[in-house]
């Protein structure tokens, strides 16, 4: 079967410069390094890493809004057309996105109305009598009543203003969206309101999710599939479940162990020295050694391939059958 | 019982905003004994963080501030400004989400540490070089000479979040206000914090005050935990019975929203609607229109703050109801 999103060997490499110009040398930053994954009709794919490590720009790679240096996206078995031309406008369509601050994706000048019909027009689909209705009835969808359609955005909460930008990234019908920390701009209890939403909606129209965010949490509550990031690389990937409750790679360990809890009872905590290396400085072998407890000489010189552990989970790790249990697993 | 570090008494603020004028602390009682942990938390807008704002006098000329703030038996509201240097960084430091707007961009970090050091200990010169090298080591940044030489800039988020706090250490404050410290920092760096954190606690005895929408956050990391809503504290408890037993209905949906990452995938209990604008406030309880078990008198007047058990405050009238 065809998968509805499949990304092979991604890369995305930026010429950065080091030190102030017209000084300092032109280094590579490898931003996505060799990603890949698939992500079937109505399944959720969870994303998650620290700051830096690749998953927005991951993210507009599959959609097309940054160039890809080498790799490949399918859509539906199709290569994805190149960036601004009318097939990828046509596909466009299909795939769709959601930021993380919804003010800052909405116009301020415009009204929510305006905003969620706004798409079918650049798409030339319906006519104004048709759009309004089409609006109306996916502001309903998002859990907005009608009253809302000449409202602007900043008369609204966070938590309405997210369910227009979803309202209206739903309003050409996708068949997958792309949610970059949809959540993180709002309070918990909205969080659980609009996360509650992306849930019924899948259910209700078959959408698939690519989902990224760094509440680990969230991310188990929404996903089918989750995938790890560490300096543009996949390094582990697997069942929510499993991977959260057991994680084979040493970094989903201290992530897993770096969330607090709150309820009693603490786990032993494996807190990492040091920090994430800038991406120009990638450390050779795998690049999470510096900072991994169990690092030994091997880790150091041989970069470690994302291979399958037997219970259909895959870890970028050479240890990852050997190491300890004990230590904040 | 101790005599407290820090008490307010009634505090309360209300914004003028030229038109009208908008309450938005309605009469906070808080008690802070010396080398206690305390949690505050609550949604955007609840008044968390305006509460120490205006307990140090830092809201500026639009806010009116009313009750008392005592600090070993003296008010500090309405305490002239030379009073309040006294004890801003000396006695209460505070610490702010975003480490990198709170440093100044311009100056390298060894000068805005020995402005610090200068303002509450009078060091200058080679003192101040060596006491601002100790106390970065203090806080685990490696090569401490060279780091004074950075600017903020030249360094992460989580390494100019310890500037922040070794900045605030330089006074050799009784207590620490920490405003969502570990907000605009990554999982692993966040976790680095607060372990600084309570190692300089557990070492110093300095009192903490860290305000936090993350329940997981505060209840690592403090030994009570105020629940805010609305500019009222709706539940003040001993951390464990917070989250082990939480009796405020606001307190019972905020953990019932926050999904978990082991046992069995249930659907998030969200609390229907949205926080009540401080200027739009329904009458009698804020929370009523979002509470599953309000019943007519909610909406009658404010609940008072009852006693359960001892250290257990909750302000709800179905209160002791719902604890049985």
């Amino acid at each position: 079967m065809t998968a509805l999103l499949e990304v092979s060997d991604l890369v995305r490499k930026y010429e950065v410069r080091r030190g102030a110009w017209p000084f300092g040398q032109v280094a590579t930053l490898q931003a996505v390094d060799g990603v890949s994954f698939r992500l079937e009709a109505g399944r959720t794919l969870g994303l998650v890493g620290e700051s830096g490590c690749g998953k927005t720009t991951t993210a507009k790679l599959v959609l097309g809004l940054v160039p890809i240096t080498s790799g490949s996206v399918t859509i539906a078995g199709e290569p994805l057309p190149p960036i601004g031309s009318m097939e990828w406008r046509a596909i466009r369509r299909r795939m769709q996105m959601v930021y993380q601050d919804p003010l800052g994706a909405l116009d301020r000048r415009l009204s929510v109305g305006r905003q969620v019909m706004e798409p079918l027009a650049i798409h030339g689909i319906g006519e104004p009598k048709q759009r309004r209705d089409k609006a109306l009835a996916m502001l309903d969808a998002v859990g907005l009543a009608a009253h809302h359609f000449d409202r602007y955005p900043h008369e609204l909460s966070g938590g309405q203003r997210q369910r227009i930008v979803l309202g209206r990234a739903l309003i050409l019908d996708p068949q997958l969206l792309v949610c970059d920390e949809p959540i993180s701009a709002l309070d918990v209890s909205i969080q659980a309101q609009v996360v509650n939403l992306l849930l019924d909606l899948q259910q209700r129209l078959g959408l698939a999710y690519l989902f990224i965010s760094h509440d680990l949490r969230m991310v188990r509550q929404v996903s089918h599939e989750v995938a790890v990031m560490y300096l543009g690389r996949i390094v582990e990937q697997g069942d929510p479940d499993r991977l959260f409750a057991a994680p084979a790679h040493p970094y989903t360990r201290a992530l897993v162990s770096a969330i607090p809890v709150a309820r009693r009872g603490r786990r032993q905590r494996l807190v990492l020295a040091g920090e994430p290396p800038n991406p120009v400085d990638r450390p050779g072998g795998c690049a999470f050694h510096p900072r991994c407890p169990f690092a030994v000489e091997r880790c150091r010189v041989e970069t470690p391939a994302l291979r399958q552990l037997g219970d259909g989970r895959q870890a970028a790790c050479h240890l990852a059958e050997e190491l300890p249990k004990s230590l904040a697993a | 019982m101790a005599e407290p570090l820090v008490a307010l008494k009634g505090l309360t603020v209300d914004f003028d905003t030229g038109k009208r004028v908008v309450r938005a602390l309605h009469g906070i009682d808080l008690e802070v004994t010396a080398g206690e942990a305390i949690g505050l938390v609550g949604e955007s807008g609840c008044g968390k963080s305006v509460t120490w704002l205006a307990a140090l006098g830092l809201l500026g000329k639009s806010a009116r501030i009313g009750g008392q703030v005592l600090l070993g038996g003296r008010n500090l509201v309405g305490a002239p400004v030379a009073k309040l240097e006294h004890v801003r960084g000396r006695r209460i430091a505070m610490i702010f989400q975003d480490p990198s707007s709170s440093l100044n961009p311009v100056h390298r970090i060894g000068r805005q540490l020995g402005e610090a050091l200068s303002l509450h200990l009078g060091l200058g010169g080679g003192a101040a070089e060596a006491e601002a090298r100790r106390l970065l080591d203090r806080v685990h940044i490696a090569d401490a000479g060279r780091r004074l030489q950075d600017y903020p800039h030249e360094l992460s988020g989580g390494m100019n979040q310890r500037v922040m706090i070794a900045m605030a250490l330089a006074g050799q404050p009784d207590l620490l206000v920490a405003d969502e410290p570990t907000t605009a920092l990554d999982a692993t760096i966040q976790a680095q914090i607060l372990e600084l954190l309570g190692e300089i606690r557990r070492e110093s005895g300095m009192a903490m005050v860290l305000i936090s929408h993350d329940l997981g956050v505060v209840a690592e990391n403090t030994d009570r935990v105020c629940v805010m809503y609305a500019g009222r504290i709706v539940e003040d408890a001993p951390s464990d019975t917070i989250f082990g037993a939480p009796t405020h209905p606001y307190t019972q949906g905020l953990l019932a929203a926050l999904p978990e990452l082991e046992g069995p995938r249930r659907p998030l209990r969200a609390i229907a609607g949205v926080v009540p604008e401080p200027a739009n406030l329904p009458p009698g309880c804020s929370f009523a229109p979002r509470c599953e078990r309000a019943i007519a008198d909610c909406s009658r007047a404010p609940p008072l703050a009852a006693e359960l058990s001892l250290g257990h405050r909750v302000a709800c009238i179905r209160a002791a109801e719902a604890r049985a």
